[in-house]
């Protein structure tokens, strides 16, 4: 090391700035390559977050998504078993069973204390989704898992095997009813904190969510059920389809600063693969399906990627918008200043 | 004070939310400032031109105090003919002798004082180098003043009332500031003319019968070649400005950790006894009376002409009965100086080899003391080392993982030193007392029995003198009685822990015979010098009166006085504030019914007030003594500073002082700035030690001073104490403040391109360290006479070890040694340094990067190490080798191409 | 469970539930009179036995413990601004200095944890901040020279809502609401379900993250507890016994309040003008908080919400969308089976 020739001074030279303001952190999307969004300028301490993200990993989304195929399934089951059409009602009685186990083991295996889990019986709470999805899966998984059950009786006994063929149908309606709860109560789930894209996507998120449970459900329908049986399935991708596409149009209208986030980085690329996917899935459903079993299994398949995608985005958008304090702050700022 | 007292800074915010202004001056910007209302930064080592500087200010604009001037200070007393000032030689006072780079300061000393009467004894320090002299030079030196004012030999002097006798101390003072303007000020701090003023306005404007204004330092004064004359120098002001000895007033010195007041009373220091008391001095001291009269003078007023009582006491204490009149008390005893044995000189000793044995208490050198190197360096020289401390300190690991382990100077299997680690008890884990700043005793109780072999200091040395008694007891040798006629006899509890409080007693000190044999001294007036008591240091005496433990008093400030007398017990005779009696005016009435403290009760006739008065209690304002009586006797009604020699405090000191008897500017050892008011550089009579492992780095007038262009200081953070071994050790400390880290200015920054917590290595002439980089605001450029300077703040906490939680290089390795004279304290608060960007070379490699720069800069033993400069400095040959262009660019230090003062 | 869910609530602990509870207690911080010790914040470690955040240099001025967390419930907060504190005097004028560091330092400071906060115990997921670089300080200032500078200090908590969104959304009962009207985890209950940690809109509590062999409570929230034991047993909590300079202030709400009130309008009259309260309202987002604050500049510049409002607010708002998606769907199913047989 030598003292500094001129390069040195050089490379110390000042560089000239745009703006003076005290404390201010002027950093808007851009960064990953994305598109850039007009640049906000706001106070933050050293650029750090003011609420925190969810300490939660990929269970969470994963359970949202499962969530919504079973309460999806549980609803085409019932309809096809009153309906006579034996390949969806299996399909979907299994798919429902299967969807909700694994929904139960995400949600479990992300607490800070897995044993502990049976501590959200020890309270039946309003205020919070967590303890009221409990519940509702309660009251959902007993029906859904008889059903499902029946599906698989030619493994069991005999004894045990009349007595369940003779509950499954009262099973699979009361799993239906509760259905359409478990599928729309995770929206509140996630928009009831503090996380600036989740709460401020509490309105239409519930839809957005409904219409992905739809669609993915009529996709594992459209896998598992013959081109026959699949009929309900197919107008329930295109209804659930666009459901979740007007609804997630709105959301992103109002929720305000934080609907960037849906465009940015990871969540921006699963909302893009998401809109893609949905899309062309009903499209199957709605053209192809009817007349090419594999046309329906690939729309069924890209109808449930796309849910999928659908709540890795939202998931994914909501932490980032935690971790970055202007959409905490900036906001905030300007409620205030409207206020008098 | 925020930063490193935070516990006593709430008094100050106190305070502040009461009206008070807080000016914070310091060269950084600290916490203290965040909340004072006016922070001056300066440049570090600059204090003395600051402070002459609001002395000249209030001499060219009368603002001092006439009254208390007049009557309370020795500003009429008329000095020698033969006195001359520094303006007309050069930078030094008359007495200065090149050659040993001493005063002989008898013409310091007042009109009218010989030296040769009456008692024949020069009581001022004078020059020369033999043995004997080299040894008044000790006894004339500042750390014995602690409990008293240096002495003359009598205080009949000649005196102008009217101030105007151009000899008179009034008239020197003025002549000898009047170049401290608010321009030269500014010139040599870096502090702008309007905040200087601003200060001199608010220090004045709040000073005064109605209002007082009281100045707070640490070691940021005293870690100086000149730190004595810090303090000098805010003693004249606050003396011209009648702000001692008054509520409000005053000069706080806080100390560097609890009871570091304590350890001064009851000495860690070489050079005394308990109290004060000069340690005796081979050749001069042989026997008490020697002793006695040469310490003090029959004739000098004032209560230190009772130090005989002083002394036997003391003895007694020591040797109880063995200690009698026939035997001198057993003064024979006490072992004799040679010399200077303080810190650094013993260091040097071990070098040289001449030390076998060392002791560290709760003290961790290799990271705390100035020249981290030679400190560790001198350790493994050692034969052995007790270290007793809470942690396992680098200066007990140095021989494995020091820095001179890594660049290969030192080889662990080379190293002979036997290390004994004695793990400490702290200070929850024992009983005893902690003596405050203000001279308070507080009791602290064992709360909890130490871990595993933790044991208290005092559990140590009682059993080790234990033992070496009981090793003694067999073969009876003379050699051996002082240590086996000892009192050793202190109760101890289960634990085999002595009596704290039995200690504290005898500290106190009891009546021996008479009636009262057996009841503890209440006062210090109560000690004998016939060996009718004992006494273990007379400035404690009281703290256990009437049998009790006053430092266990702890009654609520809203149960008492704003006073609050019964809170703790401070010395001496639990008086709050010293030489109390100024807050009266001569007549013994209150300078102001505001600032009311202690005043003469004509109906009782007697002292009284809310303070104890620090006073004879009865004796009237109005009494005078028969010229030429000493002792207490001798004090005027009217001279309050009772603990000095004729009654007065001294805006100039005739005696006491090696350094001159006034403050001067002087630049710090290591300065890259020429001294702007004389052409002396640093301090004439500062202590050098020219060595080839204390290489200093050039000043101006040297040649290549700008190879070191800018100045560090170092300091303290309120995450961390000291040398780390209280705070390394702790993860919750360590968390809030977990890496050393350097303080620049953004302006540096952009000259040297440093990026923030990037790294920086500092360089000086003794080796180079590495910092994590923080830029901040808090620190700024100064303009230093036209010049830019940049100062880099290292906060002295980490060092270099395996030991610790968090670790670092150590801000102190970077400083030399240089010495104060009066106090032998190390300049290690401000030095010249450079600083790069990018970590420090490791190994042998860093060796050879310190010895670059020393080529560069053409650093021989002598650079730096002159004291007499200026005179010679025309004709100081170039010795720089360096090629011009390696020179660190003059852009960088000089104000034309500056950066910033272009703009 | 059964009160609502904003606006003012006097009565908060006996809205729990609690039968003649004392009053609620909470703290002022007046942070114009915080030295930034961070004695509140080993105290508060001290005392509950809380474990370091690591050993970090965050480069943040003093701050090197970040942010509140599941290990650090008290945090203290240093900023340094190129602006005048009150009618502080500073010799800046006449000094040979530069534009400001600070403004790119506040910008930068995040960088120093490379998005990694599980350095702060905060978040264990790595981030990309796409933070700017620390060199060339001051160049986001367009200043000339620097003349102006002030260092504040604050000690940040757990704010203690009166509308807890921690404690609404918690489904196991563990964040319970005290007899003091303060909001406490139950470490024995708490399963780590980890939902109050996004509620929190000051975002305060956390799970703790950590080797769980070494530290305890890991995976479980973690956040002050107003020292629960100590004003249990009528003690003072470990900070504000521990505050030297009377920062930290504690004691019941009501009359905290009117302290609050008194000493923001006796800075105001001493010039200092930026001061101002903060979480004394009830009537504000989260129906005022029992642990209040006077600040010196904007919430935010303290990493504080400039106008939280308790998510739980628009609950009801959140069911009724819910049902009537959980309708639409019900409603879609049956439409979807509507129609030819085959």
């Amino acid at each position: 090391m030598t003292t500094p020739g001129p390069a040195q001074q050089q490379r110390a030279a000042p560089e000239p700035s745009s703006q003076a303001k005290r404390g201010r952190r002027r950093r808007g999307a851009g960064r990953d390559g994305d598109p850039v969004v007009p640049e906000v300028s706001f106070s933050s301490y050293y650029g750090r977050p003011v609420v925190k993200a969810s300490p939660w990993a990929a269970d969470i989304p994963a359970y949202l998504f499962l969530g919504g195929v079973a309460a999806g399934s549980s609803l085409l089951g019932a309809g096809a078993d009153l309906t006579d059409r034996p390949t969806l009602r299996r399909t979907s009685r299994i798919g429902a069973l299967a969807a909700v186990t694994l929904s139960f083991v995400a949600l479990v295996h992300d607490l800070g204390r897995p044993a502990r889990f049976v501590n959200m019986m020890r309270v039946a709470k309003l205020t919070s989704p967590m303890s009221v999805g409990t519940w509702i899966l309660t009251m959902y998984g007993p029906g859904a898992g008889l059903a499902g059950a029946a599906e698989l009786s030619g493994l069991m006994p005999r004894p045990v095997r009349s007595l369940i063929e003779a509950l499954a149908r009262p099973a699979g309606i009361a799993a239906a009813t509760v259905a359409p709860a478990l599928a729309s109560y995770t929206a509140v789930l996630l928009a009831d904190t503090a996380t600036p894209a989740w709460h401020d996507a509490h309105r239409e998120l519930p839809f957005v969510f409904a219409g992905s449970a739809a669609a993915a459900a009529a996709g594992l329908g459209l896998i598992g059920a013959t081109t026959a049986d699949a009929g309900p399935a197919r107008r329930m991708a295109v209804l659930g389809a666009l459901g979740e596409l007007a609804a997630e149009r709105r959301m992103e209208s109002s929720m305000g600063l934080s609907a960037e986030t849906m465009h940015m980085a990871t969540a921006g690329r699963l909302m893009r693969a998401s809109r893609t996917l949905t899309v062309a899935g009903a499209a199957g459903a709605a053209l192809v399906a009817a007349r090419s079993r594999v046309g329906a299994a690939l729309s069924g398949v890209a109808l449930l990627a796309g849910s999928a995608c659908t709540r890795f985005a939202i998931f994914e958008a909501g932490q980032a918008s935690a971790r970055d304090p202007k959409y905490t702050v900036v906001p905030q700022r300007e409620r205030l200043d409207r206020r008098p | 004070m925020a930063e490193c007292h935070p516990v006593g800074f709430q008094w100050v915010m106190e305070a502040k939310a009461r009206g008070a202004k807080i000016i914070h001056i310091d060269p950084r910007f600290t916490r203290t400032s965040a909340v004072a209302d006016m922070h001056v930064p300066l440049r570090a080592g600059s204090d003395i031109a600051f402070l002459g500087g609001i002395v000249n200010y209030i001499l060219e604009n009368e603002k001092w105090f006439p009254e208390y001037v007049s009557a309370y200070t020795n500003a009429d007393v008329i000095l020698r003919e033969d006195f001359v000032d520094t303006d007309d030689l050069d930078g030094v006072f008359s007495g200065y002798d090149p050659e040993t780079g001493h005063y002989d300061t008898t013409s310091w000393q007042y009109e009218g004082v010989d030296e040769t009467e009456p008692s024949g004894e020069v009581k001022a320090p004078s020059g020369g180098q033999d043995e004997d002299d080299g040894s008044r030079k000790e006894r004339g030196a500042g750390h014995e003043m602690g409990g008293h004012g240096a002495s003359l030999p009598h205080s009949d002097v000649q005196r102008d009332e009217t101030l105007q006798h151009p000899r008179c101390v009034f008239q020197v003072l003025k002549r000898h500031y009047a170049r401290y303007t608010p321009e030269m000020v500014s010139r040599t701090c870096g502090v702008p003319v309007e905040a200087f003023l601003r200060v001199c306005e608010e220090v004045t404007a709040n000073s005064g019968r109605e209002r007082t204004t009281c100045w707070v330092y640490s070691v940021g004064w005293t870690h100086h070649s000149v730190g004595v004359q810090y303090i000098r120098g805010s003693a004249i002001i606050q003396l011209l400005l009648g702000n001692m000895g008054r509520p409000g007033g005053g000069i706080l010195a806080l100390r560097g950790h609890a009871s570091i007041q304590g350890s001064t009373d009851i000495p860690t220091l070489f050079n005394l006894l308990p109290g004060y008391l000069p340690m005796p001095k081979v050749g001069e001291h042989d026997s008490l009376d020697d002793y006695v009269d040469t310490i003090t003078s029959p004739s000098q007023k004032g209560f230190w002409a009772d130090a005989r009582k002083f002394t036997v006491s003391l003895l007694k204490a020591y040797w109880g009965d063995a200690a009698n009149a026939e035997n001198d008390y057993r003064y024979g005893y006490l072992p004799r100086l040679t010399g200077d044995h303080g810190t650094y000189a013993t260091v040097m000793a071990m070098l040289a080899d001449e030390v076998e044995g060392y002791f560290l208490i709760g003290q961790n050198p290799a990271v705390g003391s100035a020249h981290g190197k030679m400190q560790r360096l001198g350790m493994s020289h050692l034969k052995w080392l007790v270290v007793r401390d809470l942690n396992m300190i680098e200066s007990a690991t140095f021989w494995k993982d020091g820095p001179e382990i890594e660049t290969g100077e030192l080889r662990t299997e080379d190293i002979g030193t036997e290390v004994f680690f004695m793990p400490a008890a702290s200070h929850v884990e024992k009983d005893g007392t902690f003596t405050q700043t203000q001279r308070m005793l507080q009791w602290h109780h064992k709360a909890i029995e130490p871990p595993g072999d933790c044991r208290s200091d005092l559990h140590f040395f009682f059993h080790l003198g234990r033992k070496l008694r009981a090793r003694l007891a067999a073969d009876d040798l003379d050699r051996d009685r002082p240590l086996r006629d000892l009192t050793w006899d202190y109760p101890v509890d289960a634990h085999g822990d002595p009596s704290a409080d039995a200690v504290l007693q005898e500290i106190n000190g009891r009546h021996l015979s008479g009636e009262k044999a057996g009841q503890t001294l209440n006062s210090y007036l109560e000690m004998a010098d016939d060996g009718s008591t004992s006494g273990g240091c007379w400035i404690y005496t009281g703290v256990y009166a009437d049998g009790i433990n006053q430092s266990k008093r702890r009654k609520p400030g809203r149960d008492q006085s704003w006073v609050a007398p019964e809170w703790g017990w401070a010395w001496p005779l639990n008086r709050r504030i010293l030489y109390n009696r100024a807050s009266a005016d001569p007549d013994g009435k209150p300078w102001s019914e505001r600032k009311a403290y202690v005043w003469w009760d004509e109906e009782q006739r007697k002292w009284t007030g809310h303070d104890v008065p620090d006073f004879e209690p009865t004796k009237p304002p109005s009494y005078r003594s028969e010229p030429g009586t000493g002792g207490i006797a001798g004090l005027d009604g009217d001279d309050p500073f009772i603990m000095q020699a004729d009654g007065k405090a001294w805006l100039f000191a005739p005696a006491g002082l090696l350094d001159g008897p006034l403050p001067a500017h002087y630049e710090p050892a290591e300065s890259p700035v020429r001294n702007p008011f004389y052409r002396q550089q640093a301090s004439p009579a500062r202590e050098v030690f020219p060595r080839k492992d204390n290489l200093q780095n050039p000043s101006p007038p040297e040649p290549a001073s700008d190879v070191f262009p800018f100045v560090f200081t170092t300091y303290r953070l309120t995450e961390h104490h000291t040398a780390g071994g209280m705070s390394r050790w702790v993860a919750l400390l360590s968390e809030l403040q977990p890496e050393f880290f350097c303080e620049i200015s953004p302006e540096l920054a952009r000259l040297r391109g440093l990026e923030h917590l990037g790294w920086a290595t500092i360089v000086t002439a003794r080796t180079a360290i590495e910092a994590r980089v923080l830029v901040t605001d808090r620190v700024v450029a100064l303009n230093v006479g036209g010049r830019t300077l940049h100062q880099i703040g290292l906060p002295y906490h980490w060092g270099v070890g395996k030991s610790a939680l968090v670790s670092g290089d150590s801000a102190n390795d970077l400083f030399g040694v240089t010495l104060d004279p009066n106090v032998h304290i190390q300049e290690s608060k401000v030095a010249s340094c450079d600083i790069q960007p990018g970590r420090r070379p490791s190994g042998p490699a860093l060796l050879r990067f310190v010895e670059e720069y020393r080529s560069r800069a053409g650093i021989t033993i002598e650079t730096g190490n002159q004291q007499r400069t200026g005179i010679q400095s025309d004709t100081v040959p170039a010795v720089s080798t360096v090629p011009a262009d390696s020179i660190v660019p003059a852009d960088s230090t000089l104000p034309d191409d500056d950066t910033f003062t272009e703009r | 469970m059964g009160s609502q869910l904003s606006g003012p609530d006097p009565h908060v602990a006996k809205n729990s539930g609690w039968h003649e509870p004392p009053p609620r207690k909470g703290f002022f911080t007046d942070t114009s009179i915080c030295i930034g010790c961070k004695a509140c914040e080993v105290a508060c470690k001290e005392w509950n036995g809380i474990p370091d955040d690591g050993f970090n240099l965050l480069g943040s001025s003093y701050d090197n413990t970040g942010a509140l967390g599941a290990s650090t419930w008290r945090h203290v907060a240093f900023i340094e601004q190129p602006r005048r504190l009150g009618e502080q005097e500073l010799a800046f004028e006449g000094m040979p200095l530069g534009p400001p560091a600070s403004d790119a330092l506040n910008e930068a400071g995040d960088a120093a944890l490379s998005g990694d906060r599980s350095l702060l115990g905060t978040d264990n997921t790595k981030v990309q901040l796409g933070m700017p670089s620390f060199n060339l300080p001051g160049a986001a200032s367009g200043l000339e020279t620097r003349t102006d500078f002030r260092w504040l200090m604050s000690s940040d908590v757990c704010k203690h809502c009166t509308h807890a969104a921690c404690l609404d959304v918690c489904p196991t009962g563990s964040l319970m609401r005290t007899e003091f009207g303060t909001v406490v985890v139950q470490d024995d209950i708490c399963n780590g379900c980890g939902y109050c940690v996004p509620a929190c809109p000051f975002g305060v509590i956390d799970r703790r993250i950590g080797d769980r062999d070494t530290v305890k409570n890991v995976g479980i929230a973690q956040k002050c507890t107003l020292c629960y034991d100590r004003i249990g047993a009528g003690q003072t909590p470990a900070c504000a016994q521990a505050c030297p300079t009377q920062s930290i202030q504690f004691g019941d709400v009501d009359e905290l309040r009117v302290r609050a009130q008194e000493r923001v309008e006796t800075l105001h009259a001493n010039g200092v003008s930026d001061a101002r309260l903060y979480g004394e309202n009830p009537h504000d987002g989260i129906g005022g908080a029992g642990a209040m604050f006077l600040l010196l500049d904007e919430p935010e510049v303290y990493g504080l919400p400039p106008d939280p409002i308790v998510t739980t607010h628009d609950l009801p708002v959140m069911w009724k969308q819910a049902g009537l998606a959980a309708l639409s769907l019900l409603a879609g199913a049956a439409a979807a089976f509507v129609g030819r047989s085959r």
